[in-house]
């Protein structure tokens, strides 16, 4: 039984409208992780009007299983392009899961400055998670076994998708 | 009966890295790939990464050198691993310990990672086979240097440079200049423009200093530096070795600069846009002009920074093999 995805373009919207009562659009920056959450901080950012432009986080280097998989093998660079430092931070990811890569991109961050403020947000939580993370905003959740990759795509011209992969 | 290249593992990964001779083009392009995000560490306002926190890295340096003994040393530190500096020639060497015994003693002492400098060819190559024979395949070995062989890391910062500056080697011409003989970077330089692609190498040298058969690893061979020199795109000088010279392998300091010192007038002989490389440290006057050395065509005190990215991601991609 194939499962139905959500509509990643719709999910957009909506965490934007989630987001919209709760920042200052002269203040609030986002971070986007690598890849998919690149592509959602930059939707994000659009949506909302948000005068900071949009940082990058790879986590490559931070990772924590380092030791059992060694380095990745496209290992991107990090560009936060405003002062963390005091900043009101969201960092935005496509699919939240175990919670390990944003513990990473948190430790990253701090390696920039220290944010006064921290927020995650989402497009989809996917439940499984192994530390004590919670997105502070998401648009949807549901639950995957662990033998299944929820990934966040990106067509030619530009439209966002999720693609269900079996490990 | 295919032997396996002695720096990589079973899955065909990094190992150690003990020359560039024998590497394939993928893994030395991956090489820089993963470089270029090691380069803006440096930019943050906390210079390291957590990659290697906890391991230990030996500085074994068997022979003098601040300049790289002190890039390996950064790059080991902003990866965020413990740094043992081990002067030899001031230590148990010199009360008549063997190599290998120096090696186990700092293999008990739970080493990860040895970055050799030895002034005997070959000498990295032992460590990496007892490591081998020992079962300690756990720690990594990365040449810093040995004798006249090679030196692949300043390989690997070179060729980081050339594709910084050109992007693409498959059109480039490059011109070796200098005291080849007594060279282990210019062994490595070659190496790594031949495997990468470069279509024309050049070296120019008096034949005193060229080591017999150097026709056979596919460069052209110049001895005017004004004919070599002709439309190259990236000139990388070498450093005279005054120290390992024995006998009359030069007229005299002066009469090497005449002929081939790189001097503006030179420079102006190779494409406009040229980039000067020098693997230091420079000696002024002799083998380079100052005008040039510290000219707008000179990227050599780039390259000294790329190289903490490259030893970076060498000892990155090593550690997590």
């Amino acid at each position: 039984m194939p499962t139905r995805l959500p509509d990643a373009e719709k999910l957009c919207l909506a965490l934007a409208d989630q987001l919209r009562p709760q920042i200052d659009p002269a203040t609030t920056a986002l971070v986007g992780i690598h890849t998919g959450g690149v592509w959602v901080a930059q939707r994000l950012h659009a949506l909302l009007g948000l005068q900071t432009a949009p940082g990058s986080i790879s986590v490559s280097f931070y990772r924590d299983d380092y030791n059992q998989r060694g380095l990745q093998s496209n290992a991107k660079s990090s560009q936060i392009p405003f002062d963390v430092e005091g900043a009101h931070v969201i960092v935005v990811d496509d699919v939240l899961y175990t919670g390990r890569t944003i513990r990473a991109a948190i430790n990253e961050l701090f390696d920039y400055g220290r944010p006064a403020h921290v927020d995650l947000a989402v497009l989809v939580d996917r439940g499984g998670r192994e530390l004590p993370i919670a997105a502070t905003f998401c648009s949807h959740s549901l639950t995957l076994p662990p033998s299944q990759i929820l990934a966040l795509e990106r067509e030619a011209d530009g439209q966002l998708f999720f693609r269900l992969i079996e490990k | 009966m295919t032997t396996r290249n002695p720096q990589l593992n079973a899955h065909g990964e990094l190992q150690h890295l003990l020359t560039l001779d024998g590497l394939s083009r993928e893994i030395i392009a991956k090489i820089l790939d993963t470089a270029a995000p090691f380069s803006t560490v440096a930019e943050r306002e906390v210079k390291k990464v957590p990659l290697l926190r906890g391991k230990s890295v030996f500085n074994l340096f068997f022979e003098n050198s601040t300049r790289t003994r002190t890039t390996f040393e950064i790059a080991a530190k902003r990866l965020s691993a413990d740094v043992i500096n081990l002067n030899i020639n001031t230590s148990s060497a010199s009360k008549g310990e063997t190599l290998l015994d120096t090696v186990d003693n700092l293999a008990a002492m739970q080493a990860n990672m040895f970055v050799v400098r030895h002034a005997s060819s070959g000498a990295p190559y032992l460590i990496a086979q007892h490591l081998a024979a020992t079962h300690r395949n756990d720690i990594h070995v990365v040449n810093a240097g040995d004798g006249r062989h090679a030196h692949p890391t300043q390989g690997l910062l070179d060729m980081y440079t050339i594709r910084h500056y050109k992007g693409d080697f498959s059109q480039l011409t490059v011109a070796v200049v200098g005291d080849l003989l007594h060279s282990r970077v210019a062994r490595s330089q070659i190496h790594g423009l031949s495997i990468l692609g470069v279509p024309e190498i050049r070296v120019i040298a008096p034949k005193t200093l060229l080591p017999s058969g150097v026709e056979r690893m596919g460069v052209r061979v110049f001895h005017d530096m004004k004919e070599g020199l002709r439309g190259v795109d990236v000139v990388m000088m070498l450093r005279l070795q005054n120290e390992r010279m024995q006998g009359a392998l030069l007229p005299s300091p002066q009469e090497y600069f005449k002929s081939y010192g790189l001097t503006p007038e030179k420079l102006a002989l190779a494409k406009p846009d040229a980039i000067v490389m020098h693997p230091g440290p420079m000696n002024r006057g002799i083998e380079i002009d100052s005008a040039v050395a510290d000219g707008k065509q000179a990227v050599i005190l780039p390259q000294v920074t790329f190289g903490i990215a490259v030893r970076m991601a060498v000892m990155a991609m090593l550690a997590g093999s």
